[in-house]
Parts: structure tokens; C-alpha cells; sequence
């Protein structure tokens, strides 16, 4: 573990370099949380809630695991503005997309109702 | 008066420096490939928006059918764990094409470049084979408004790929030409960051459009 962190150089613009055992458990991870929801939802033995749940979970933790192994996102001051401007961004991203789609089920009740 | 002369000597410039073209150019090359990795990773952050936009589209969209047949009747998802499959391990491989880069190994570099592009290319493949399935059992794109949002969605990630594609081409010319230089390890980078972004959205497709699709 110290071994690969010795290893990775971290050049100015805030991308360091990874390591192939940085990689392979980015992987591994990967791996693991894309065949859990998917032998889930094949298999169907779960109800909709509970599979949409761990869906979701499984989604933002392969997100987290791939920035983190194969982006090399970490939160030293190199990368203080890969960081913040992402973070921006994320925010920037759930209002888009939860304005939407409260937006318009408020118009298709709406319209439903007869108003 | 002598208060004069003193404005006149602080307006008046004096021989310029050798080379001096009015520009500031000290600043330019200092820290060139860190800077533009960092622009590049503010474009990547707008294609997210922009994905954003077509997911927002889509989520809207999905259950507009209009008599069509329904996603849930067409998603096969043994396929599509094959195109998320091809995807990841390109993914995993253009990690260690930049590990070889470090190195300064060009053979294990071209080796690891090369079958990064073909399983972008076999990715490619199986999407629009999944899309003329598509469209021949009754979801073209024309069809209804889901349909539309789901083709324009997953066809700009495909759009993204190929272009992923069309990039790792032109580096193996500048590679032939230059070698691992450092303007090359600069583009190397990007591309890097590039081709994992694609990765992260196409676990936000799968998840979203193909899985929840499918419930």
C-alpha cells in the first residue's frame, strides 16, 4: 500500500499517475459493483424498491471507485480546483436533473387533474 | 515643474529588453502541461452538463411510448453486460498504456493503446448492432418521444467513443512521429481522463436507462 504511494508522481496540473496495483483493485471494484446489480435485476428474486436502491448505490460507489482508482482524484491542495470546480459541477448536474423531472411530473399531474 | 520632469521620466519607457514583444510569455510556458490538463478536465466537466441535459431528457421521456414497443420488452441485459464488460477493460487497459508511458516503454505503450482501441472499437460495434435490432423491431428513432431521447442519449456516447477512437488514431501518428515526448504525455492525459469519463457515463446508461429500464 505505502509502496504504491511512493510510486505515484503527481504532476502540476493535479493528474497523478496511478499505479498498476491502483488499477487492478479499480478493477476488481468495478467488477464487483457492476455484477451485483445486474445478477439482481437478472435474476428478479428482490422487489422494485429494494433493486432500484441497490442499483443506485451500486452506481454512485463504481462512480466513487473510478474517480478515485483511474481518475486519481484525491483531495491534496494539487488538486484543490479538480475538486471544487467537480464539485460545482455535480451540483450543477442534480438540479438539471431533479428540476426536471419535478418540473414536468407537476405538469403531467397537472394536466391529468384537469386544471 | 521638477514634478514634471518626474511624470515625464516614469512615461517615458526605456531601451526594451532583448525580445521583448509587449506580452507577458514567461507566463505562458510555465507549467504548460499541468495547465492544460486542467482545461481539459474543465471541457469534461461542460460534457458532463451536457449528459446531464440528455439524462434529464430521457428521465422525462421514458414512458412516452406513443403505442411503441416498450424499452422493458426489448432490453436484453446479457448484451448489454457484454458492451459494460468491453468497455471496463478498455478502461483497464488505457490505465496501463499511461503506466507504460511513464516508463518511457513505447512497445508495451503502442501494445496496450492498440487494444484500447479495439475494445472501443468492438463497443462500437455492438451498440450499433443493438441499435439496427432496435430499430428493425419497431423502436427507431423517429418512433416515439422515449425512443428519441433514448437514441439521442446513448448515440452521443457513442459519438463520444468514437471520437475517443479517432483521437488514439491521430496519437499513434504523433507517437510514430515524435516518440514519448512531453507534449505527447500531455496528450496522453487527456485522452486518458477522456476515455475514463466515457466509462463513468456509461455506468450512470447502464444503470439508469438499461437496468431501471428493465424493473
Amino acid at each position: 500500500m505505502s509502496q504504491s504511494h511512493s510510486s505515484n508522481q503527481i504532476s502540476p496540473g493535479g493528474a497523478s499517475h496511478g499505479s498498476l496495483y491502483e488499477y487492478s483493485v479499480g478493477l476488481c471494484l468495478s467488477i464487483l459493483l457492476t455484477v451485483i446489480p445486474f445478477a439482481v435485476v437478472m435474476s428478479g428474486s428482490i422487489g422494485e424498491t429494494l433493486s432500484i436502491t441497490l442499483i443506485l448505490l451500486c452506481a454512485v460507489a463504481q462512480i466513487m471507485v473510478q474517480l478515485i482508482f483511474f481518475l486519481h482524484m484525491n483531495t491534496s491542495s494539487e488538486q484543490m480546483w479538480n475538486s471544487v470546480s467537480a464539485v460545482f459541477v455535480v451540483l450543477l448536474v442534480l438540479i438539471l436533473i431533479i428540476g426536471s423531472v419535478w418540473i414536468m411530473q407537476h405538469l403531467n399531474h397537472n394536466m391529468l387533474m384537469g386544471h | 515643474m521638477p514634478s514634471a520632469s518626474v511624470a515625464n521620466s516614469k512615461l517615458v519607457p526605456g531601451p526594451l529588453p532583448p525580445g521583448y514583444t509587449g506580452y507577458v510569455s514567461e507566463e505562458q510556458h510555465h507549467d504548460y502541461g499541468g495547465d492544460t490538463v486542467f482545461g481539459f478536465w474543465i471541457y469534461i466537466l461542460s460534457d458532463c452538463v451536457l449528459f446531464a441535459t440528455l439524462f434529464a431528457v430521457y428521465a422525462v421521456l421514458q414512458s412516452n411510448y406513443a403505442g411503441t414497443i416498450n424499452a422493458s420488452e426489448l432490453f436484453e441485459l446479457d448484451y448489454v453486460l457484454g458492451e459494460t464488460a468491453l468497455l471496463l477493460a478498455s478502461s483497464f487497459t488505457f490505465g496501463l498504456a499511461v503506466l507504460a508511458a511513464n516508463r518511457d516503454h513505447m512497445a508495451g505503450l503502442l501494445t496496450w493503446l492498440l487494444t484500447t482501441f479495439a475494445l472501443g472499437a468492438g463497443f462500437l460495434y455492438m451498440e450499433i448492432m443493438e441499435f439496427i435490432h432496435f430499430t428493425h423491431a419497431g423502436a427507431a428513432a423517429w418512433s416515439s418521444g422515449a425512443w428519441s431521447a433514448f437514441y439521442a442519449l446513448i448515440g452521443t456516447h457513442g459519438l463520444h467513443v468514437f471520437a475517443g477512437m479517432f483521437w488514439m488514431m491521430v496519437l499513434f501518428g504523433l507517437l510514430y512521429k515524435e516518440g514519448i515526448s512531453e507534449a505527447n504525455r500531455v496528450r496522453l492525459m487527456c485522452l486518458s481522463l477522456f476515455w475514463h469519463f466515457l466509462d463513468i457515463i456509461w455506468i450512470c446508461v447502464f444503470s439508469f436507462v438499461y437496468l431501471m429500464g428493465v424493473i
